[in-house]
């Protein structure tokens, strides 16, 4: 079967002042149609980087290596240079959540001419039509009053209803392709599980692609079907999300499992990764978790490690370096 | 000697609102009615979701905000302070006692002052080292306590990560030598593993310098986890308090209930089996009549009795208060 998205070998380094950053590292993703994959991973793990790669939203001095590829429906959307290709991926094929609703709605723009306005735009729609799209879309995302709130400005939304209307807008053009970059962090939990059921109910009715970024693992056993762990720009664990999060293999995926509250076990202690993240100038050689890695060897061999994912069970793929230090 | 660090009886707190200059003045009701006390020693837990007015009370009993009617007490070891009469000069001496480390530990740290002045700070304002030599044994001495490493001393906050400047903003609260702290949100901006860091090093340094915390948080896995008593607040009123092992085995107010099992589950073959509320937080200019969640709550009766209601906690077990209309409707 033909992937809905497909990201090959994909490496994202930044021009910066002080250096060229490596931000992303030869990740390769897939994710089928009506599937939600998962990424998870602390800040600073490149999981914004990568869906922002998507829809070509890095900044300018972003550099992406020859190699790679972000291929949806055939095309590789690295290639794509005019504003007329990437007007077909950007809000057209694939749209996007934001964590925080309120810098993503223009503030001075009512929620509606906002909603109309991208419909115009992508499905050359009439403004009588794009509006009716609009306030059912409005109405389906459990908007009570949807037509006055159309007429309403972002701040006069309450921050679940802002999130609502937010998904409303993405969900509009009908994309194929929807990334969620950590769209229920900024939520109450009584909100969140709101719109995280709202999100599984869209996902079957429409039959997209979803790609959900969270750092929160039990969001993401709600949602997910696949997940991916991210450290430091690199993919080290993936799988089903049953299999990743009951049979976790890399250390780092064990350390946040370990690092999490859990309630139903108030005696477990909390057991922190050893450790800050690296600052991404100085990335580490070979493994890139070895500086935390409870399992790294005291002759620093893991530095001289190439990282890659091995499959160690049907569907299970684990870093290289992770499949020999978590057996201990 | 009284067992309790910190008495709060009957309190509310409520601000001024004026939409615009031409409007009537209306009164926000953020505190209501408010009674606890906090057993010295203990990790006081304290949630609710954003608008409960959580950071009010906390702020209240710190003198940062002011109290509108009943009292604050805080009860030192020679002498108690009351917070409703409380002069410029006693609040200065209550300042060394009771003292808050922030959510955000990006905006709380001066870019300006290397960490050694942003810890000493706190000495030299409410004089209380006599030379540059105490000032800085006592700086090196609580960093080293939380675990903050000396060479880092001269440097500035930008070099840090985010759990190093959450140690940071902890020794500054700490180095007054306090024996009160109210922690508000300070893991919410953290990765859970650095989270995990900083949880334990309030802990620890609990048992190390005696301290007494009032843990405010929205995130009730974490505050099962470190606190010994929990109150749940809603709307201005705490509708459920009880021990923390108690609270999560044996919710009994609707709220409660809703907010436990809104916590999305790690396992993936639990499919969260959240209680849905319907709509969101009320706003404060306009609470419901009679008991506050009646507009989300699953038991609430067709006729509406619920706006008659008086609410106030009842004591249905030994240290289990609800609230009397989440005592009925809960069962």
């Amino acid at each position: 079967m033909k992937h809905l998205l497909e990201i090959n070998n994909l490496d994202v380094k930044f021009d910066t002042d002080e250096g060229r950053i490596t931000a992303i590292e030869n990740v390769s993703l897939t994710l089928d149609q009506g599937k939600v994959l998962g990424i998870v991973g602390e800040s600073g793990s490149g999981k914004s980087v990568t869906a922002k790669s998507i829809m070509q939203l890095n900044p300018g001095n972003t550099i992406y290596n020859d190699n790679a590829e972000i291929i949806i429906d055939d095309e590789n959307v690295l290639k794509f240079t005019s504003k007329n290709d990437l007007k077909k991926i950007r809000g057209g094929k694939v749209s996007m959540i934001f964590q925080e609703p309120m810098a993503s709605f223009a503030p001075a723009i009512k929620i509606g001419n906002q909603m109309v306005e991208q419909l115009m735009i992508h499905k050359s729609q009439d403004k009588k039509e794009a509006k009716n799209i609009s306030i059912d879309m409005l109405n389906r995302v459990g908007i009570a009053d949807a037509e006055k709130r159309f007429n309403q400005y972002a701040f006069e939304l309450s921050g679940g209803m802002r999130q609502r209307a937010m998904i409303a807008m993405a969900l509009s053009t009908m994309p194929k392709l929807l990334l969620a970059d950590e769209p229920t962090t900024a939520l109450d939990v009584t909100i969140q599980a709101q719109v995280i059921n709202l999100m599984k109910d869209i996902i079957k009715e429409f039959n997209m692609g979803v790609i959900f970024i969270t750092h929160d693992l039990g969001v993401i056993a709600q949602v997910a079907d696949d997940v991916a762990v991210m450290y430091l720009g690199s993919v080290v664990e993936q799988g089903p999300v049953n299999e990743i999060l009951k049979n976790p293999m890399h250390p780092y995926t064990r350390g946040l499992i370990n690092a999490l509250p859990d309630i139903n076990n108030l005696d477990a202690p909390l057991t922190p990764i050893p450790g800050n993240i690296p600052s991404p100038l100085d990335r580490p050689s070979g493994c890139v978790f070895r500086t935390r890695c409870p399992h790294a060897s005291q002759e620093g061999k893991e530095a001289d490690i190439k990282m890659g994912l091995v499959e160690v069970k049907p569907g299970h793929w684990l870093d290289n370096c992770g499949i020999n230090c978590g057996k201990v | 000697m009284s067992e309790n660090i910190v008495s709060v009886n009957n309190l509310s707190v409520s601000f001024d609102y004026q939409e615009n200059f031409l409007s009537k003045k209306q009164k926000i009701k953020a505190v209501n009615n408010i009674n606890i006390k906090i057993k010295k020693g203990s990790f006081f837990g304290l949630v609710g979701e954003s608008g409960s007015g959580k950071t009010t009370l906390g702020r209240a009993i710190l003198g940062a905000n002011k109290i509108s009617t009943g009292n604050v007490i805080f009860h030192d070891e020679e002498r108690d302070f009351d917070l409703t009469t409380i002069t410029p000069k006693e609040k200065k001496e209550y300042r060394k006692k009771a003292q808050l480390i922030f959510q955000d530990p990006y905006a709380a740290l001066s870019p300006r002052m290397t960490v050694r002045d942003i810890i000493a700070e706190p000495l030299e304002v409410m004089k209380i080292t006599e030379s540059r030599e105490e000032t800085d044994a006592r700086v090196r001495d609580i960093a080293s306590k939380c675990r903050l490493n000396l060479e880092h001393l001269r440097r500035f906050p930008h070099a840090f990560s985010g759990g190093q400047r959450q140690r940071i903003s902890i020794a500054r609260a700490l180095v007054s030598n306090p024996k009160f702290i109210v922690a508000d949100e300070s893991v919410a901006a953290l990765d859970v593993s650095i989270q995990a860091d900083i949880l334990n090093l309030l802990k620890q340094l609990q048992h190390e310098l005696n301290l007494t915390y009032l843990f405010i948080s929205h995130d009730l896995s974490v505050v099962a986890h470190v606190c010994d008593i929990v109150a749940v607040m809603y709307l201005g009123h705490i509708v459920e308090m009880a021990p923390s092992r108690e609270l999560f085995k044996n919710p009994r107010h609707p709220y409660t209930k809703a907010l436990l099992s809104s916590i999305p589950s790690i396992d993936p073959e639990n499919k969260s089996k959240a209680i849905e509320l319907k709509g969101e937080i009320p706003s404060a200019m306009n609470p419901p009549s009679g008991c506050v969640f009646r507009t989300r709550c699953p038991h609430a009766s067709q006729e509406g009795k619920e706006a008659d209601i008086k609410m106030g906690l009842v004591e249905v077990e030994p240290g289990h208060w609800v609230d009397n209309c989440g005592v009925n409707c809960g069962a």
